[in-house]
């Protein structure tokens, strides 16, 4: 805790509301941040927050109420006079120069320079004694390309702070690093607290939010819910005001008992990313994968799928050895894979839902000359996206227009009008809510009570032990050690994936 | 709101309302516009471009780009009608090689995009330069005369008073819609351009889907060129310079990204007849043909402009 109760609010925002064609993102929403606080703004997908920290960040301009600095209004118009106020953001898509040095881009857009000419020596070492002030140990002449994306992250928060940043928001920073790298994040983060920075930070992670938290506010369709100190609030009441109703069974149990082995791999190695994988998974079992980011666990479960395939090793299903070299074989064998990133490899963001449901499947609807029956294709999507649950407007609804979420369910659909008997999954609910989450689960669930095979990878350790039978540990590409059900100790998985 | 729908009703239909007032306005301008042999006329002019646009929408939808279709031309028209003087060989054979050595040239570029993963520009403009050097080296830079009657006759006869080009182009902007719009193949094209990992993830073979599709692009080259040297009676080597970019403008004003993804035959057909139209109503107003360069730039420049406005 933090003694922000005795100091006024740095940032006041008043009765903020701003509308989209159709939705009202925000809704006279009020809020307040102190310096020196780090404030957690919690919520589902949709709920408003990103609006508002793009508002503040100048992104977007609001349809009306007011925002103090201490104490004096302030307009935002754009992003410049954002910065220009204090107030610097660091996206949760990184916008850097992968080309460019770490020391060009702490300094992009304000070189010291004379005549025009950058001042190259002043540049580095400027840029030096800002990343050593933040004890990050990062060559200002490397590549910013090179950096590992925490890396990145870490320098984005030092070129925030060096433009003298007194409000620092962080839209969902953990989301694609490892613990490790969270946990120094969060040193360099109560350090900038310590020089009096408010941070306002998005973050679906309910573990680090009342880690770091001093205040924690709630928002849901648009409108405030609460605020209220981390230290006063529990879990599932914060879950509860997340989603406005009770989430009991976030995981239900599982009744079936797992069959035979459906799946087996034996010593599947590929070159700089796994090394002699062997594992099997039965029929109706899950089987979970824990490492971090650059174990292999991706590398691998992609390789499964011949995307690219392995080098060396065999795959064998139900016994009968397979040999696959892209995901077409995989898929006449019986596999299916949603990817770890939707954006980039499960969806093709320019189609439709209807487009994006079938387009693993196509060639089942096709006649005379490779036309596709519409009606078929039509029936085949309304019909799994109904069993999701999936929320559009109408099929022909551009995916793009959906939630993170429900573009999720849409991934999922495409994969099941597969019909595989061993389905992969590369983290199925990432940066999607909690809402959304609970639904992904319980169709996890049922697939496998209906004795779908299921191989998953994931970064979220709760999700691992409520879903899996099994949890396989993969540490530098190797596997490290496996646990059972009756063995699952949140610490001991951890440890076995830590370097 | 009501303002607001028929603004987002004629932005979308942008390009047609443009293309009928452009019509309303030239029919006024000059009598002679709407006239039917004006019309034929228009449209044999534009059937040449048309054939190359229809190949080039499935390339740009892909993502990629074809810079060689002028030089393909140029080379599957001298290559046909060295095939087709007079009493050589049956008429297949000069129309049969024209298409061969044009899918050829497609084929090598989608090849060498595919599998060696060369950037379709550095690629095609190989090729461009390939192939023209091929047809000048092919007819030692003279262009190929007297050719058959037959021959002749595809670019210079009617059928049922229509334009036989007009005829040709009419059948690919069917053959195409209905590949593009109707079959596996098309919906695997749009993939490909739209997300190339998503739709290897989801089975297709995205280097077979590129190859087919400059291959495609070739052959439709190689029958322009055939129509091109049948209608003015000889295979220049000189011949379709500049035509890759009236193709690319065409696709590019009726609305198809450049970068991939998304675009439809029938945006690049009114994408053609705006090129088309304009061009024959410039003539009829006896505006220059440097002139007529310059308008053309600028169309170019408000389609693209409005497109980006569009689908923000």
């Amino acid at each position: 805790m933090n003694n922000s109760d005795d100091i006024s609010p740095f940032l006041e925002i008043q009765r903020l509301s701003k509308s989209f064609p159709g939705t009202v993102a925000l809704d006279e929403v009020s809020l307040n941040v102190c310096r020196g606080e780090i404030h957690s703004l919690m919520g589902e997908n949709g709920a408003g927050k990103s609006t508002l920290m793009k508002i503040l960040a100048g992104i977007y301009q609001k349809d009306s109420g007011q925002i103090l600095l201490n104490g004096q209004p302030v307009e935002i118009q754009n992003e410049r006079q954002a910065l220009q106020s204090g107030i610097a953001m660091v996206h949760q898509e990184l916008n850097n120069f992968p080309e460019m040095t770490v020391a060009e881009n702490i300094f992009a857009g304000r070189e010291p320079s004379r005549l025009g000419m950058v001042k190259k020596e002043e540049l580095n070492s400027r840029a030096g004694i800002i990343l050593q002030e933040f004890h990050l140990n990062i060559d200002p002449h490397t590549k910013m390309g090179m950096l590992s994306i925490s890396e990145m992250q870490l320098v984005e928060i030092v070129k925030a702070i060096s433009c003298n940043a007194a409000i620092l928001i962080l839209d969902e920073p953990t989301s694609a690093i490892s613990s490790i790298d969270a946990d120094f994040l969060f040193e360099v983060l109560q350090r900038l607290k310590k020089q009096g920075v408010a941070i306002i930070y998005i973050s679906h992670k309910m573990e680090e939010v009342f880690r770091i938290s001093d205040r924690i506010t709630v928002l849901r369709d648009g409108k405030w819910i609460s605020t209220g100190y981390s230290t006063e609030i529990t879990r599932d009441e914060l879950i509860h005001k997340m989603v406005g109703r009770e989430l009991k069974e976030l995981f239900p149990d599982r009744t079936s008992i797992p069959g035979d082995t459906v799946l087996e791999v034996k010593n599947l190695s590929r070159q700089n990313a796994f090394i002699d994988i062997s594992l099997s998974v039965r029929k109706g079992e899950v089987l979970g994968i824990a490492g971090l980011v650059g174990s292999g666990r991706s590398e691998f479960i992609k390789s499964i799928f011949g995307f690219p395939p392995a080098d060396s090793g065999e795959i064998l299903v139900m016994g009968k050895r397979v040999h696959i070299h892209s995901p077409g074989d995989a898929m006449n064998n019986g596999f299916a894979l949603v990817p770890e990133d939707r954006k980039l490899a499960g969806l093709n963001l320019l189609g439709t839902v209807m487009f994006n449901t079938t387009l693993a499947v196509l060639p089942r609807f096709a006649g005379f000359g490779g036309m596709i029956h519409r009606t078929q294709e039509k029936q085949a999507a309304g019909y799994i996206a109904s069993q999701l649950q999936v929320k559009s407007g109408t099929m022909n609804q551009l995916i793009s227009n959906l939630s993170g979420g429900n573009q999720q369910k849409v991934v999922l659909a495409k994969w099941l009008l597969v019909e595989p008997s061993v389905l992969l999954l590369d983290e199925p609910t990432r940066g999607i809510d909690i809402g959304a989450k609970s639904e992904i689960y319980q169709l996890i669930n049922k697939l496998a009570m209906e004795g779908m095979s299921i191989l998953m990878v994931s970064s979220e350790m709760t999700e691992l032990m409520g879903l899996c039978e099994r949890i396989i540990a993969f540490r530098k590409g190797k596997i490290s050690r496996e646990f059972d059900r009756s063995g699952f100790n949140q610490e001991h998985i951890l440890a076995a994936i830590m370097n | 709101m009501k303002q607001k729908q028929i603004f987002q009703y004629l932005s979308r239909y942008g390009i047609l309302v443009a293309f009928l007032i452009l019509i309303l306005l030239l029919s006024l301008l000059s009598p002679a516009f709407l006239k039917t042999t004006n019309i034929m006329n228009i449209l044999r002019q534009t059937s040449v471009n048309g054939i190359v646009a229809v190949g080039m929408t499935f390339v740009i939808i892909l993502a990629g780009i074809d810079l060689s279709v002028g030089s393909v031309i140029a080379l599957a028209a001298v290559i046909a009608a060295s095939f087709a003087h007079s009493g050589d060989y049956p008429l297949i054979v000069p129309v049969f090689a024209g298409l061969a050595v044009g899918g050829l040239c497609g084929f090598l570029n989608g090849f060498v995009i595919a599998k060696r993963k060369i950037a379709p520009f550095i690629m095609t403009l190989a090729m461009m330069t390939i192939a023209r050097g091929a047809a000048l080296v092919y007819t030692n830079g003279r262009p190929v005369i007297e050719l058959s009657d037959s021959y002749n006759k595809i670019g210079g006869s009617y059928f049922l008073g229509i334009p036989l080009p007009v005829i040709i182009f009419i059948i690919i902007i069917f053959i195409g819609w209905v590949l593009l719009s109707k079959t596996v193949f098309g919906r695997h094209v749009y993939a490909t351009g739209g997300n190339t990992t998503a739709a290897a993830l989801s089975g297709i073979k995205t280097g077979k889907i590129t190859i087919w599709v400059y291959t495609l692009a070739g052959i439709l080259s190689g029958l322009a060129g055939i129509v091109l040297s049948s209608r003015v009676m000889s295979g220049s080597p000189a011949t379709g310079q500049g035509y890759e970019l009236d193709a690319i403008a065409a696709v590019v004003i009726g609305g198809t990204r450049l970068t991939g993804g998304v675009g439809t035959i029938f945006g690049t057909i009114v994408g053609v007849l705006i090129i088309g139209v304009m061009n024959n109503g410039l003539d009829l107003l006896n505006v220059s043909s440097y002139w007529q360069l310059v308008v053309k730039g600028i169309i170019i420049l408000l389609a693209v402009v409005l497109e980006k406005k569009n689908s923000r």
